[in-house]
């Protein structure tokens, strides 16, 4: 059984539908890649997820449990924890307090947590009271990480989380990715940074104008060349 | 009560509640076609009140012991005599001018902001004009009161049947204003107005410079404010700084067109007749019904009822533009 | 306990030109100024400054997280002062709880207890008021425009109902005369503005720890900064908004009650009056930000206090909202935000 199921998402805003019946599915410790053209929904298939987008027809099956509509509270509190695309941090809150807004749910003492985090993320270390609105666009995206890592998750979706940053940081949060997988979690990515992502996942969907377009192994997608003359930059 | 005393009485309760229609459709531009929320009417209300009431009073008489020092005394100028003297229409004019800048003013300063700050501006100015007129005895005679304001056409007819020629001067000018905000709102530039107020990112994007669409709106709501104060002036001829309450100056009106229905000229138009004659008619009624206080309560009920309950008020939108927009 | 230190590193406020400037030009303003001020006006912007403080907090929380402007804040103060007057003339007689002149104060003991006793009526009808009302025009997703205005709507009904209950006229707590306190440089401090002075600053330390130390304030600090993220990262932001709604309506209705003793009288208008100040506190200091309300709060407190020594001391709100419209013009995010 998948971990996770989304199959058939209808969803949109307002009176415009955006995603006319999209599926994807992530396995358990998998690292699954959703590229596409600028405005197709990819955001919009991750906060219909998790709850943030109504999802008007389609299943979200996660471990087993229809989860399509059910609030964000009730779905982070079953393991599937999200990074929006931006505004993914509290700017005015400290480090600290940022990470433990990520453990509002939990009622245990979650100290020991944080300082795991602070291990994964040196960085934020140096000066966890200060605030996050005055970070680098790089720890601002560690942060962000380590905020939805809070939980302990199963599964995390990761809304573009090279977006804005340097090559080199950009391979930085990428390799976390890699090590966070290899400690059990499963990943759901959206990313622009096509290539470098594709070689790093399992599998990889393509989106266009709101349904699938492709479905492959991550490999098999970085070598089909429709792919890459139009999503790899050629 | 004869029948007379009867007709008299609808007679004067029609003039009041088509001057308030004046300030609904004023309203109607601000907060039905555009979104803008004027929680200061009271303001232009008074503004314009003044302006036409001091620049036809007569100077001061120091033997009545006035304290203003100006009156334009226009009422006998006679300087725009054909066949009867056009006086009132310059108060009128005057009004809607000194309003439309005081509009400019604040939209200028606050529509670039968040929507909300709008309310407040507008707030502050009708306090702040109400603190002016309160206390600056010399603009208007303080809390005394001007209580020389000259009637339009008063030698036509007797006194004691005025009160319809008044009414056919003020529906007149209510008709004229609503063919004009009619006119206006169904024009390319009454559909920008609506597009801004259902998605000001999506108007921004398209091109359209919603800060200069929101001004003009602004200034055009208050310049209709400011002649219905003017109406107003000329039918009480009393004006004082307490005149202009908030009850009767700002909070009925937004139930006039919450009742009537935001986004609909006719319904702004009905809904002040409507509120207009709850609000006089219950002053009859026994027992705590017709308590001033508790009528008082009953507005703030009615407001939020209509936006819980019927959002649309009475009429509701007229869609039909709104789809004609679209195609 | 907060330092100092740690609450201006939570402001992160950073010297950029335009602030040296600013800051330049007030401080010769005020330096300037100040041999001509009376100092008693100056004090007494403080204790009114005070009062402004608590409504403003309120008011900017609600805000923060809410996202829109709460017209019936200044009535939720109004109600308050008039639960109060309640209590002191019709509830607690009834159980012998009477009596004025508590020591230097104009009032007695029993003011203490309908202080927080009005503050919690207030508090719960402020949540009933956004489970009937407010709550159901979120879930409905209307403009925030749209709530605002409801809001309106409340606060008329709210001053239409003390209006009804209590009629119309000026009432006061049960009062005996005091003599005011004389300090040097013709200070006089009336001992109910030293008792107003006190609540205010217990209060607002208390607020300040709530948000820094307790986990539904961080969470009501986060649900303002970012109600999506709040929401995504399993926040129950209900919660926070109920007690968002419990703490702005609690100090709202506080700072009615030291209103009324402060100006020694009850009117049903006095909050409605006090919306001005009350919104140029928070937009001087940024919407959603409590510190910047409280400096705010001073700011207007002060500078209207003493503008009364050169202006007609009834133009006070209009002092305030002077100033106001001149922060919107140069810092429209507030005096703590980023400018633009
Ligand atoms: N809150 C919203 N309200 C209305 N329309 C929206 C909203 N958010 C996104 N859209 C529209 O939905 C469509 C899909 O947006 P989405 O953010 O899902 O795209 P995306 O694939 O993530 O694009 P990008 O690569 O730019 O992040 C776009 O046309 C966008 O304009
Ligand atoms: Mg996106």
């Amino acid at each position: 059984m998948a971990l996770l199921e989304a199959s058939r998402i209808v969803a949109g805003y307002g009176e415009t539908e955006i995603l006319h019946g999209v599926s994807v599915t992530v396995d358990n410790g998998e690292i699954v890649t959703v590229i596409g053209p600028n405005g197709c929904g990819k955001s919009t298939l991750m906060k219909a997820i998790v709850g943030l987008v109504q999802v008007r027809t389609g299943t979200v099956i996660f471990r087993g449990e229809d989860i399509s509509s059910l609030p964000p509270q009730q779905i982070v509190r079953r393991g599937l924890c999200y990074v929006p695309q931006s505004a993914n941090v509290f700017p005015a809150l400290s480090i600290r307090e940022n990470l433990e807004m990520g453990a509002f749910v939990r009622d245990d003492d979650y100290g020991g947590r944080i300082d795991e985090m602070f291990e994964l993320f040196p960085d934020l270390a140096v000066r966890p009271n200060r605030k996050a609105g005055s970070l680098s666009g790089g720890q601002r995206q560690m942060l962000a990480v380590a905020r939805a890592l809070m939980l302990d998750p199963v599964l995390l979706l990761l809304d573009e989380p090279s977006a804005g940053l340097s090559p080199a940081m950009t391979n930085l949060v990428l390799e976390r990715i890699s090590e966070i997988n290899a400690t059990g979690v499963a990943f759901l990515l959206v990313e622009q940074n096509a290539r470098e992502a594709l070689r790093l996942s399992d599998r990889g969907y393509v989106l266009s104008a709101g349904e699938n377009r492709l479905d492959d192994a991550g490999h098999a997608l970085l070598d089909n060349p429709e792919v890459a003359r139009l999503y790899l930059g050629g | 009560m004869d029948a007379i005393g009867i007709v008299n009485y609808l007679v004067g309760f029609a003039i009041m509640a088509a001057i308030y229609a004046v300030f609904a459709l004023g309203l109607n531009v601000h907060w039905g076609f555009t979104g803008l929320f004027n929680i200061g009417i009271a303001g232009f209300f008074a503004l314009g009140a003044y302006t036409s009431a001091l620049m036809t009073t007569k100077p001061p008489d120091p033997a009545l012991f006035e304290d203003f020092v100006f009156g334009g005394n226009w009422s006998e100028t006679h300087f725009l005599d054909l066949g009867i003297d056009l006086w009132f229409f310059l108060g009128l004019a005057a009004a809607a001018a000194v309003c439309g800048i005081i509009a400019l003013i604040i939209g200028y300063v606050t529509l670039r902001l968040r929507d909300d700050y709008l309310a407040i501006a507008t707030l502050g100015i009708a306090e702040t004009v109400r603190l002016f007129f309160l206390n600056e005895k010399w603009a208007a005679n303080g809390s005394k009161g001007l209580y020389r304001i000259p009637a339009f056409l008063e030698g036509w007819v007797s006194p004691e049947h005025y009160d319809y020629l008044y009414l056919v001067v003020v529906l007149v000018v209510l008709s004229a204003l609503f063919l004009a905000v009619e006119r206006a709102v169904k024009s390319p530039w009454g559909r920008v107005l609506r597009a801004i107020r259902e998605d000001e990112v999506a108007a921004e994007a398209s091109g359209k410079n919603v800060f200069r669409f929101k001004l003009q709106a602004f200034i055009f709501g208050a310049v209709i404010m400011g002649v219905g104060g003017a109406l107003f002036a000329h039918n009480i001829r009393f004006l004082s700084p307490l005149t202009f309450d908030p009850l009767l100056a700002t909070f009925v009106i937004w139930a006039m067109l919450m009742v009537g229905g935001s986004g609909n000229n006719r319904g702004a138009i009905l809904g002040a007749f409507v509120v207009w004659g709850i609000w006089t008619g219950t002053q009859f009624l026994p027992g705590i019904f017709s308590d001033p206080n508790f009528r008082f309560f009953m507005i703030g009920v009615l407001i939020v009822a209509v936006i819980l309950l019927r959002p649309g008020g009475i009429l509701g939108e007229e869609r039909r533009i709104t789809r004609a927009a679209d195609s | 306990m907060p330092t100092l230190k740690n609450t201006v590193a939570r402001l992160s406020f950073k010297w950029t030109p335009g602030r040296i400037t600013l800051a330049i030009v007030a401080a010769v303003l005020v330096a300037g100024l100040l041999p001509f001020v009376k100092m008693s006006l100056i004090v007494n912007g403080v204790f009114l400054g005070a009062i402004i403080a608590l409504g403003a907090i309120g008011l900017t929380l609600i805000y923060g997280v809410l996202n829109f402007a709460n017209i019936a804040h200044g009535d939720y103060m109004t109600m308050g002062a008039y639960v109060a007057l309640f209590l002191l003339t019709g509830a607690f007689p009834a159980f012998g709880i009477e009596g004025e002149g508590l020591g230097p104060l104009t009032f007695g003991y029993p003011l203490l207890i309908a202080l927080p006793l009005a503050a919690a009526v207030v508090a719960a009808g402020a949540v009933l008021l956004d489970v009937a009302i407010y709550r159901r025009l979120r879930q409905r997703g209307v403009n925030a425009v749209v709530i605002a205005m409801a809001s309106l709507g409340v606060a008329i009904a709210l001053r239409g109902l003390v209006q009804v209950i209590w009629s119309g006229e000026t009432q006061h707590y049960p009062r005996e005369f005091r003599q005011v306190f004389r300090l040097p440089l013709d200070v006089r401090i009336p001992p109910d503005s030293v008792f107003i002075a006190v609540v205010a600053v217990v209060l607002v330390v208390g607020v300040y720890l709530v948000l820094t130390r307790t986990k539904m304030g961080k969470a009501m600090r986060a649900t303002a900064d970012n109600p999506n993220l709040a929401l995504v990262s399993g926040i129950d932001t209900q919660r926070v908004i109920r007690w968002n709604w419990i703490i702005g309506a609690g100090l709202a209705a506080t700072a009615g009650v030291l209103l009324a003793v402060f100006q020694a009288q009850l009117l049903p208008i006095m909050g409605w009056r006090f919306l001005i100040p009350l919104f140029a506190a928070v937009i001087l200091g940024g919407i959603g930000n409590p510190y910047g309300a409280l400096v705010g709060a001073f700011v207007i407190g002060v500078t209207s206090e003493v503008s009364t020594q050169w202006i007609n001391p009834s133009y006070k709100p209009a002092v305030a909202f002077a100033i106001m419209i001149v922060v919107l013009l140069m810092r429209p995010r507030g005096i703590f935000g980023d400018s633009g």
